[in-house]
């Protein structure tokens, strides 16, 4: 069933907004590798709160995909490419977790081998952190994501010429197994990552916790660029309010799936009051950090909540631009919250540097580049999706 | 349900979604405001081509809500933070994150249960319970795989004739009039009434009956409700006495009790020696005490001036030669033993804090008979203190 009168017409971005990203990027990039010559220690939590927030924008918007695909959605259709554009970077990820792998032990209190060797806790743990393994199971999960990407997108890619709808068959599959293979690995990937900062914490809602950031940031960065197509025009005429309707609804659910587990998990803690498991958030509500934290609360629960609430405001394009863009921000302060107050592990105390935001500046700089470049060569919309044409008749 | 000759709308049955929704943007733009329509499922873009603005239950579920939701917070509050302090698990009375998930639920309870009653309320206008649409044949139809719309009377530009070609004009399948239900009188001492009252009480009662007594106790949940033990006062098909509740043997001593002697004696011809050596804190436990138990029959300062009002004989003073030369080992025998109407204190007070009251007459009955030479030494003390 080709359907090559979809109505759709293939634009070109302003060829600024590519450079921008590079710029970005090389600026980034430069003043990041200046900062982690001269204060390794300090650069590469910098820099692992940057790759992960390109990592959950990026598995995130892959978990969309294959969740439109799983579930057969309609309405999301014409807004999935967008997902799979944001999901471009997951293969560059596999690269830019080199440098994190090269200096697990400026970031690792398990790697110090003098460490562990008079920790008896330590050495329990051991057995599942220790640098060969961790770095064998960060890149075999990376590669599945990869290979994953790598299907979906290319199955959704030759839709565009061929318009086979066995293809989309295929896609549903490979999300079905992507999906619980997704759970597994971003909670790996997690307890990996953050929660061995602290190595002898535990909360056993961590994985989800992240998952649910993941999601948000996804779906935030999606309402965001398609809110912005829209307005400038890129995105198709047929694209109507109420599909704005159902993204600022998913996004208010999971705004509201973050907020409850975040509490989920404080409030555990709390009921169990075990030392070794409320000293994490003691150390979050430390000087500073306790302002940090109530910001969290306020600013990634109850702001989007309060804004996302009523029917009107989810289909208030200007309010959702706006609330998107701050979901980004809350949820990377969030990952800051998670990181930096950990670094104590190391000996290290605490300061603000300029190095987080040169690598923020470079992530970004990653999503707008990879976004402009997908752009360029291929089709916004899935012009011969079998549901293109359901979803672009969506009406609530 | 007998139906009365009075119109409550003209209804039309569409067959297919397209249909409909062109019927109900057709009938909005003719200009007809009271009007519905009814499917088995719903319709994507109905809301629009109905004309309808968004539903304003949400405020309903708002308020309500919030209503339920500080509600419970404030009980919570009150009955655990100020009215019954309970400690749990040491975490402060008002403990905020322990609540957030009632309240959490509370809010969501309300919210859902007000937004229904209140769905419910607009749409059967309570207080009546039944819509003039129930149990028609084209409700019957759309409720399963037609769609249907209808025009009330209350329309101002009601006109049967002109509605019913309108919908044959869009494609009805068919066109009906729908009359409102017959008024029924309703009277709350009709026989069927009253019967069908007394079977739901019964009804009401047996059930909680048969719930809370016979199910609750089934094996194998009853081994808590009934253990192989005596409740107090219950006879013992046992012993002889049938007596549940033995006497201890005869000679038993309670731990920690030392028999007295002379008990039940009268005049003892010997009693025991003082042991307390009289100390002020010794003393003032022996004031407590005196002032307790000894009080009310022997006055404050044991002159005999009962406050009794005649209730009981009178105590008499503790300040006769008599008592003043009595040992202090009689002294105990008396409020040991008790002497004609004065009772025994045995039971009542310690051995200890008997002494302590013995040692506190001796001290009243030496404020009483106070020399000169106390005072002497009080003011030469009071002289030396001050320099
Ligand atoms: C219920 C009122 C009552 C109370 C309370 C009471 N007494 Fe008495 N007490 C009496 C009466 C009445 C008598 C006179 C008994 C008699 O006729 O021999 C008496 C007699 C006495 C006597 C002997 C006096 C005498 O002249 O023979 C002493 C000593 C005495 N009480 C001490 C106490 C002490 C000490 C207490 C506190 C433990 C006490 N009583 C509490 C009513 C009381």
């Amino acid at each position: 069933m080709a359907n090559n009168d979809s109505g759709y017409i293939k634009k070109v971005l302003p060829s600024k907004i590519g450079k921008i990203g590079l710029i970005l990027f090389i600026i980034g990039a430069v003043t990041g590798l200046y900062g982690y010559i001269f204060d390794p220690s300090r650069a590469v939590f910098s820099y692992l709160t940057s790759f992960w927030f390109l990592l959950s924008i990026a598995v995130g918007s892959l978990l969309l995909v294959a969740i439109e695909y799983a579930a057969s959605a309609t309405w999301s259709t014409p807004f999935r490419r967008m997902s799979e554009f944001l999901a471009s970077s997951i293969p560059l990820l596999i690269i830019l977790v080199i440098p994190l792998l090269l200096s697990i032990q400026y970031l690792f209190v398990w790697s110090h081998t003098d460490v562990v060797a008079n920790d008896h806790m330590l050495q329990a743990k051991s057995v599942f952190l220790n640098t060969p393994f961790f770095s064998v199971r960060v890149i075999v999960i990376l590669l599945i994501w990869s290979l994953f990407y790598y299907l979906i997108i290319r199955n959704s890619r030759q839709q565009d010429n061929s318009g086979d709808q066995a293809l989309t068959k295929n896609n549903i599959k490979l999300s079905i197994i992507f999906i619980p293979l997704f759970a597994i690995s971003l909670t790996l990937q997690s307890i990996d990552w953050i929660m061995s900062l602290e190595t002898k914490w535990f909360s056993t809602m961590f994985g989800v916790y992240l998952f649910a950031g993941a999601t948000c940031s996804a779906l935030a960065a999606l309402a965001f660029i398609s809110v912005l197509l829209k307005e400038k025009g890129y995105f198709h005429p047929k694209i109507t309010k109420d599909h704005f309707y159902s993204l600022g609804t998913l996004m208010f659910v999971f705004i509201c799936f973050w907020g409850y587990i975040a509490f989920s998990q404080y409030m555990l803690i709390w009921y169990g009051n075990l030392p070794e498991e409320t000293f994490w958030f003691m150390q979050r509500w430390e000087g500073g950090w306790k302002f940090v934290s109530l910001f969290i609360i306020f600013g990634h629960f109850i702001v989007p909540f309060a804004t996302l609430l009523s029917h009107p405001s989810k289909t208030n394009l200007k309010k959702l631009k706006f609330i998107s863009i701050w979901i980004l921000a809350m949820h990377f302060i969030d990952l800051y919250w998670l990181i930096m107050p950990s670094m104590h592990g190391n000996g290290l105390h605490y300061s603000f540097s300029w190095m987080d935001i040169s690598f923020l500046a470079a992530s970004v700089g990653i999503i707008i580049f990879m976004f402009n470049k997908m752009f360029e060569r291929y089709n916004l919309i899935p012009v011969k999706d079998p549901k293109l044409q359901r979803g672009l008749d969506f009406h609530l | 349900m007998a139906r009365s000759n009075n119109l409550h709308s003209v209804a039309a049955i569409f067959d297919t979604p397209n249909k409909i929704i062109k019927a109900a943007e057709k009938v909005r733009d003719e200009g007809y405001n009271k009007f519905d329509v009814n499917t088995p499922y719903p319709l994507h873009g109905m809301d629009k081509a109905m004309g309808l603005s968004s539903s304003k239950v949400g405020f309903v579920t708002l308020f309500c809500g919030l209503f339920g939701g500080s509600f419970i917070l404030l009980f919570m509050w009150w009955t655990l933070a100020k009215n019954y302090q309970l400690f749990i698990g040491g975490k402060p009375f008002f403990a905020l994150p322990a609540f957030i998930p009632i309240t959490f639920e509370i809010t969501v309870l309300i919210g859902a249960v007000s937004t229904f009653i209140a769905l419910i309320a607009v749409f059967f206008k309570l207080p009546f319970n039944n819509h003039p649409l129930h149990d028609t044949d084209y409700m019957k139809t759309v409720s399963v795989d037609k769609y249907g719309i209808y025009i009330t009377t209350e329309d101002p530009k009601f006109d049967k004739e002109k509605i019913i070609s309108l919908f044959k004009s869009l494609g009805a399948v068919s066109t009906d009039l729908i009359y409102l239900p017959k008024q029924e009188k309703f009277s709350m001492f009709n026989l069927k009434f009253v019967l069908f009252l007394i079977f739901v009480a019964a009804g009401t009662s047996g059930s909680t009956y048969l719930l809370l007594n016979k199910l609750m106790y089934i094996t194998p949940f009853d081994w808590m409700e009934f253990q192989e033990k005596y409740t107090p006062q219950e006879t013992s098909l046992f012993f002889g006495d049938r007596r549940s509740m033995r006497t201890p043997v005869d000679g038993t001593v309670a731990k920690g009790f030392i028999p007295y002697p002379y008990k039940g004696i009268a005049n003892p011809t010997e009693v025991l020696s003082n042991p307390t050596i009289p100390t002020e804190d010794l003393l003032k436990m022996g004031k407590k005490k005196y002032l307790t138990f000894c009080s009310p029959c022997h006055g404050n300062f044991a002159e005999g001036d009962s406050r009794l009002n005649g209730q009981f004989p009178n105590g008499p003073t503790l300040h006769s030669d008599k008592i003043i030369k009595y040992s202090d080992g009689m002294l105990y025998h008396i409020i040991t033993n008790g002497q004609n109407a004065m009772p025994a204190y045995d039971l009542q007070i310690t051995r200890h804090e008997r002494w302590a009251i013995v040692d506190y007459i001796r001290v009243l009955q030496r404020a009483k008979n106070a020399k000169n030479s106390d005072l002497v030494e009080i003011k030469k003390e009071s002289t030396t203190n001050g320099q």
